[in-house]
């Protein structure tokens, strides 16, 4: 096929869009590991930031962790249950309630955080722990796994299935564990992705949410970013790609295998 | 099956309860709060009426607009380019423009530093070229660069899979009909795209409102809303104003995607 002057105009602007967004990608790693930005890469390579980064912020690291994991366990308990109930019963209130549920996404994250503040800020011990930010993190990320479980359930034939199951005598809670859920590991796995991404780079509501004592590693490249040099907040994001790139890798295989999926069932 | 029934709504209960304790009960209490100030309810009108705020949300709904129009064009473009167009490296460009999918604000305002800061590409270029250095990171400029590729991501994609939709042959009746390229574009493809440039329109609007990291990794003095709100809360300690303007902040969010979601007429998907 002959290509014409409009296809290389629209070639040549797609890859402007792509060095836009990922020139500074790849500069932010080589500052994260030159021994001076400022004079080039002339100065040669080193690992000194990285070390530097590992030393002042390991604890913001781990945190991040910790709360991406309590918050995956949090909406998986949480939001698995209410998508298989929000997609067997379809009426005005299933549908008001999901809708609600969507909204710590739509109200900016700084307005939830105040007000989480306002309401339990005086709760000594709970403003000062990390589970106050996790309270956040769920509220922020239950949506996506209400969504992703719920899209699951509504493309495959649920009501046979269960009626299948049913008539063998199978009890609600039976079915719930032994159909139900095996039937939406796909939702479940790209939802869990999502969550833990989100988690992990959630800044809004958790740099008002946040004490002294527990920073999590958005606030602490917030800090180290208005304070340090240009190499450390670099060495830093770095780290924090090589935390993040491997979950969206496998978000995305993961997407492109249930499109292949759904194309193949489809021929 | 109304035993069944009672155990849907056991397995409701959880999320109704925490949801209705973290979120409904501190968004009602915020409003409360925002009207204990010495204002009372002028708290709520203060928007409007004080004109340091009320430049605020100008501004804020200004580089809202001017992020969603530029985020719409340049994802379009790409996003239908994409999709028409088979050849080698496409899924390699795909993947790359999809990249910065899940990065947060902070991170954003890092890569526009690294672009347009002090010791920016930009900057350097521009030394090179002109013998000026250029910088505009630190500003409305910057904060309208990094909301632009916050969102160019998200909007690529859901421009892409609504164009997988869009059916070719409309194109070609409209061409064999003797449509120009731009009649083409303009009558088949824009009509087409619509529903999905409005959901995704709607979430670049969103975040450019009430994104937060962004804006604090440039600098804290760039006067939209949500720094201001920030600014009152933690500087001024004017709690009953943060309170207000948050809720007016977060209302007015939600109201614009409640209503593109009506005129999508289908699901908005929620921002990152």
């Amino acid at each position: 096929m002959k290509r014409g002057a409009a296809f290389y105009a629209q070639l040549a602007f797609t890859l402007l869009v792509c060095a836009f967004l990922i020139a500074p990608v790849i500069l932010s790693i080589l500052a994260g590991v030159t021994v001076n930005y400022q004079s080039g890469i002339q100065s040669g390579f080193t690992l000194r930031w990285v070390f530097a980064v590992w030393d002042g912020y390991r604890d913001t690291i781990f945190l991040s962790i910790g709360i991406s994991l309590a918050c995956l366990a949090g909406t998986l308990i949480l939001g698995v249950p209410a998508a298989y109930a929000l997609a067997k019963r379809q009426n005005a209130f299933s549908r008001a309630l999901e809708e609600l549920l969507v909204m710590p996404v739509a109200v900016p994250g700084l307005a939830t955080a105040l007000a989480l503040i306002v309401t339990y800020g005086g709760a000594g011990g709970f403003r000062t722990s990390w589970s106050f930010i996790l309270v956040g993190h769920i509220l922020f990320t239950l949506p996506f796994m209400v969504r992703s479980v719920l899209a699951v359930l509504s493309a495959i034939d649920l009501k046979t299935l269960e009626e299948g199951a049913a008539s063998l005598g199978a009890s609600f809670w039976q079915r719930f564990f032994h159909i139900v859920l095996p039937n939406c590991r796909g939702g479940i796995l790209a939802g869990s992705l999502m969550v833990v991404t989100l988690s992990m780079g959630e800044f809004n509501m958790t740099w008002l949410l946040h004490t002294p004592l527990t920073k999590t590693l958005p606030v602490g490249l917030a800090d180290a970013y208005a304070s340090l040099r240009l190499e450390i907040g670099s060495a830093y994001t770095l780290v924090f790609f090589l935390m993040i790139v491997p979950l969206l890798v496998a978000l995305q295989w993961l997407g492109q295998a249930r499109q292949a999926k759904f194309v193949a069932e489809d021929e | 099956m109304t035993r069944d029934s009672y155990r849907l709504t056991t397995l409701l209960l959880p999320a109704g309860i925490f949801f209705a304790a973290f979120f409904l009960l501190p968004l009602a209490q915020l409003f409360h709060i925002g009207l204990t100030g010495k204002q009372g309810w002028g708290a709520y009108t203060a928007i409007v009426t004080d004109r340091n705020y009320f430049s605020s949300l100008v501004s804020t709904l200004g580089l809202a607009a001017a992020t969603t129009a530029a985020t719409l064009i340049i994802s379009g473009i790409a996003g239908v380019f994409l999709q028409r167009n088979r050849f080698p490296g496409n899924g390699a460009l795909v993947a790359m423009l999809t990249f910065p999918l899940a990065f947060p604000g902070v991170v954003i305002g890092f890569m526009v530093i690294m672009l347009a800061g002090r010791q920016g590409l930009i900057g350097d270029v521009s030394r090179w070229l002109t013998g000026d250095k250029i910088v505009f990171a630190y500003s409305m400029a910057g904060l309208f660069m990094g909301y632009v590729y916050f969102s160019i991501p998200r909007t690529i994609l859901t421009v892409m899979a609504a164009a997988e939709k869009l059916d070719p042959k409309l194109e070609e009746a409209a061409r064999s009909l003797g449509a120009s390229t731009w009649r083409v574009v303009l009558d088949v493809i824009i009509p087409g795209l619509k529903p999905a440039f409005i959901s995704a329109g709607a979430i670049c609007f969103a975040t450019a409102m009430g994104a937060f990291g962004t804006a604090f990794t440039l600098a804290t003095r760039i006067n939209v809303l949500p720094m201001v709100i920030y600014t009152e809360f933690t500087l001024e300690a004017n709690i009953a104003t943060a309170a207000a303007l948050s809720f007016v902040l977060g209302a007015v969010t939600w109201v614009v995607l409640a209503v593109a979601r009506t005129a999508a007429g289908s699901t908005v998907a929620a921002a990152g």
